[in-house]
Formats: structure tokens, C-alpha cells, sequence
């Protein structure tokens, strides 16, 4: 599956996409194929203040358990009540259906210091070299 | 995650390779953890039948005829008393008891016996039944894991699926836990009814080329490959014990609910067996089943919690793909190793309600 080049990505492999100053966040492909099949997600509850680089909630498959990370600084504005039932969803679409928050953006700059889709291919090609 | 030079492969790492599966490091081996998904791979075990590489398990072939007698001391379980074609499960014990593998005894024929143990511990196993040979023993003890592959083909589909490849002869009427040999592509074929998944199905073994064709034609016959993550959660529905989680060398087997597996009463003489005596009568754990009550997953290591008081450990744990819930397995006190009672897991800092429910979680619907 390509990289979205539209979005923005962290080193813990979460995407962003900004839709004015709303971020929706999910894990990005390369993460969800690392995980496997997913079977829980604990996703912060709507009203949340998350600061970038903090631990969102945690995402587990059959095999392991993840924190999440927010790549972003906010307010947890809604948060994907059909993934938590079916967090499937996360690894057969990562990037449209099993999305995981939307929070409201404190600091829209903070978006700007995410690797862009390019860099983000580049981090995962190293990985894969590693 | 990288292989490293070290570690050792399967004869089926090219097959396993050319399916694109995930390797992993397992006990010293890069074996495949999964094919096409855990999740698929479980469900296609339950449903239909699936395929496992099992080369990285120990398989001992020993002949001669004092045999019998040197197996069956060597393990918990009398193998004199099996007949051939008979298989039986056995643990193998230090002399204070402590268990040091699980292992299956398969008596080919009067003087030959085949011992299936755990790949982690083939070494150790090995050196115990040669240590047990004395001048005048009449036996000899070949390790075959490098010369053969061993598969297992499990599943509801394992019967027909396997006749239509290697014929009915070994298939047809062959009840559980019983084995027999066949021939396929010229070399001699072993098939049990055994398995470690909870379903029917055959365990295989046979040299190296035609282990590969018989992978290859299963596969290319529909038959799903299946890695290590789905004979994990298989074998935890199954509640069967995993040597080094569920039992070790502080094990006392009948808190595992392993007794079956010791003979005490013809007086036989086995390593042990002196301290297994003493284990009998006193047990006061027993391994107990958990299912949680509310999302989360329990895993190997977790706390498990009654009325707050901390009451033993997740031995092995994880996601039940067919009850879609968590379930584990831990030693609880005998008072509160019954269904239905409550306890608490502390999963990452947070308490997951819980409840013990009768063994195994998953049974196979009868045919």
C-alpha cells in the first residue's frame, strides 16, 4: 500500500491529517502489517488533553501490545467507536476507516515538524534495511 | 528484526520463504510466525485444515532391545506398556522432580521408539537418554531433527487431506494418539494422530526431500500454512501446557493436571520418581483457567488478583481468536481453582476482571 502523500507522519509510524484545525490520527500501514492482526484498541476518551510525543492509549494485536503515541498536541474530539468494536478495520484500511482519533489542534506547527510522506517511505526502506 | 547468522533453519526455510511468511527467532531457530495472519491461519485450523512446520521440534529414534525400558525411564510415563503403533505423552524430570521437557513416546515397533520433545530442549533430552545407557544396555539413541521434517497437519479437513495426497492406507482408521509408517516418494513416512492445536489432525515426519514435497503438494493443494502465532493461540484454546510457561522445573504435574502422564503405580523406575511421589500428595495449586470478562489482553507474567490480594501469575496468556475474548492459564490456590470464581489480572498497570472457567476453553464439536 503507498505512503498517503497528503498526510504527515511521526517516527512511531502514526499519520496526521490535518482537516483545518482538527487532526485526524491513525497508525500508518508498515505499522499495522509490524502488528498483525489487531484485537484491541484503548483510545483516550473524548474531552482528553494529550501533549505530542505522550502516550495516546495502546494498540494491541494477537502477538503483542503497542503504546500509541500522539504525534500532536490537543483535545480528543471524537474517537473511532467502530474500530474499538471491529479494530480490524485498522489493518485492512489504516488510512480511511480504522482512523483512531480527531483531536483539536493546540499548536498547528507542531504538524509541520512531522516527517512528510517521503521521509517517512525513507524511514521505513532504512528500517527494512536494518 | 534480524535473523542472525546463529540461528538455524528450517529444511523448509525456502518454502517458507517463497510464501513470504514473517520469519522469527524461535528457540534457536528463524521459524515462520505467520503466513497469511495469526487470525486467518487459527480459523482455517478450526474450520479447514492448516499446515505447520514443526522441524525445530527434538526426534529422537531409539532402537534396540532394551528400548522400551530405556525410554520409559528416561520419562514420567511406562512406554513398556505401549503397544506398537501407540503413542503416549510424557515428561522428562530431574531427580528432584523438577520437569525438564514434555515429550511424546511413539513405540514404532517392539524395539523402536520415536520421542518428539521441544525444540529448546532436544539437547538436554538427548544427553538424559544417553546418560541413562549403561555397558550392558541393549539400545541406541539417533537424533534425527536435522535429517528429517517434521509437519503437522491439522484440522477437521486433516483426514480427507491427507488421504488424497499420501493414500488411505495410513489414514483410514487410525484412531488418536496412534501412529503407524507409510512410504511416500520411496522413503518411509511417520504419521500420528496427534497434534497440539485442540483439532484432528496428523503429525509427519520424513527426510528432508520428500518432508519438502509433501509441504509443497499440501500447499499448492489448498491446505493454509500456518506459523507459530497460530500454534500459539490454537494450543492455548486447547489449554495444553507449553513447556518453559506453563510448566518447568518447579512444576509439580499434578497442580498441572498432567498426572496422566506419570505412572506411579506398576512401580516402574523412572528419573524422578522418588520426589513425584512426594509431589502427589502434596498439591495445592492447580492450573486454572481465565477468561476475561471485558477487552484487554491477559498475557504470560500478569498478576492475578483475589479480593485484592495478589494469588498467583498468567503462565501463559493471550487472544482467543474463536471466543474472541482474552483468555489465560495460571496456578491458583486449590480453594479458588473452581469455575466461576472472580479474580483480577493486572494487565499494564490496570485490573481486568476475570472469571475461571472449566478446561479446556475450546473443545472440538464431536463428529
Amino acid at each position: 500500500m503507498p505512503v498517503p502523500p497528503e498526510l504527515r507522519y511521526s517516527k512511531d509510524h502514526e499519520w496526521v491529517r490535518v482537516e483545518g484545525d482538527i487532526a485526524a490520527l491513525g497508525i500508518t500501514d508498515h505499522a499495522q502489517e509490524q502488528l498483525g492482526d489487531l484485537v484491541y484498541l484503548d483510545l483516550p476518551e473524548v474531552g482528553t488533553a494529550v501533549h505530542q510525543l505522550e502516550k495516546l492509549g495502546e494498540i494491541e494485536s494477537v502477538k503483542a501490545v503497542s503504546d500509541l503515541f500522539s504525534p500532536v498536541s490537543g483535545e480528543v474530539t471524537e474517537r473511532n467507536e467502530e474500530a474499538v468494536k471491529a479494530p480490524e478495520l485498522v489493518n485492512q484500511d489504516p488510512y480511511g476507516r480504522g482512523w483512531l482519533v480527531r483531536l483539536s489542534l493546540s499548536d498547528a506547527s507542531e504538524v509541520d515538524k512531522l516527517l512528510t510522506a517521503e521521509q517517512y517511505e525513507e524511514l521505513v526502506a532504512q528500517e527494512w534495511a536494518e | 528484526m534480524p535473523d542472525g547468522e546463529s540461528l538455524r533453519r528450517s529444511p523448509l526455510d525456502e518454502q517458507h520463504r517463497a510464501l513470504k511468511a514473517r520469519m522469527v527467532p524461535f528457540a534457536g531457530w528463524s521459524m515462520p510466525l505467520q503466513f497469511a495472519g495469526i487470525l486467518e491461519e487459527h480459523r482455517a485450523v478450526r474450520n479447514q485444515v492448516g499446515l505447520f512446520d514443526v522441524s525445530h521440534m527434538g526426534r529422537l529414534y531409539v532402537s534396540g532391545r532394551d528400548a522400551a525400558g530405556l525410554v520409559s525411564r528416561a520419562g514420567t510415563y511406562d512406554t513398556r506398556r505401549l503397544e506398537p503403533g501407540q503413542g503416549h505423552y510424557s515428561l522428562l524430570c530431574q531427580e528432584d522432580g523438577g520437569i525438564l521437557d514434555d515429550f511424546f513416546a511413539y513405540r514404532l515397533a517392539p524395539d523402536r521408539f520415536l520421542v518428539v520433545g521441544n525444540s529448546a530442549s532436544a539437547d538436554r533430552d538427548r544427553e538424559q537418554i544417553q546418560g541413562l545407557l549403561e555397558p550392558h544396555t541393549n539400545a541406541t539413541v539417533e537424533d534425527r531433527q536435522k535429517t528429517t521434517v517434521m509437519l503437522a497437519l491439522q484440522g477437521p479437513q486433516a483426514v480427507e487431506t491427507l488421504a488424497r495426497v499420501v493414500g488411505t492406507e495410513a489414514t483410514q482408521g487410525l484412531p488418536r494418539r496412534r501412529c503407524t509408517e507409510t512410504r511416500w516418494q520411496g522413503e518411509t513416512l511417520f504419521v500420528s494422530r496427534t497434534g497440539y492445536t485442540g483439532e484432528d489432525g496428523f503429525e509427519l515426519v520424513t527426510s528432508v526431500e520428500p518432508g519438502r514435497a509433501l509441504w509443497e503438494k499440501l500447499v499448492a493443494g489448498g491446505v493454509q500454512p500456518c506459523g507459530l502465532g497460530a500454534r500459539e493461540t490454537l494450543r492455548l484454546e486447547a489449554a495444553l501446557a507449553l513447556y518453559g510457561n506453563d510448566i518447568d522445573t518447579t512444576t509439580n504435574p499434578w497442580e498441572a493436571g498432567l498426572g496422566w502422564a506419570v505412572t506411579l503405580d506398576d512401580g516402574a523406575d523412572f528419573v524422578g520418581r522418588a520426589a513425584l511421589e512426594t509431589a502427589r500428595t502434596r498439591v495445592e495449586r492447580h492450573l486454572a483457567c481465565l477468561m476475561a470478562l471485558g477487552p484487554g489482553i491477559m498475557r504470560s507474567g500478569c498478576l492475578i488478583l483475589h479480593g485484592g490480594e495478589q494469588v498467583g501469575r498468567v503462565t501463559s496468556g493471550g487472544y482467543s481468536p474463536t471466543l474472541r475474548a482474552s483468555i489465560a492459564m495460571g496456578y491458583l490456590p486449590a480453594s479458588l481453582a473452581t469455575e466461576g470464581t472472580s479474580v483480577e489480572v493486572e494487565v499494564r498497570g490496570k485490573r481486568l476482571a476475570a472469571r475461571v472457567v472449566p478446561r479446556p476453553f475450546y473443545r472440538r464439536p464431536a463428529a
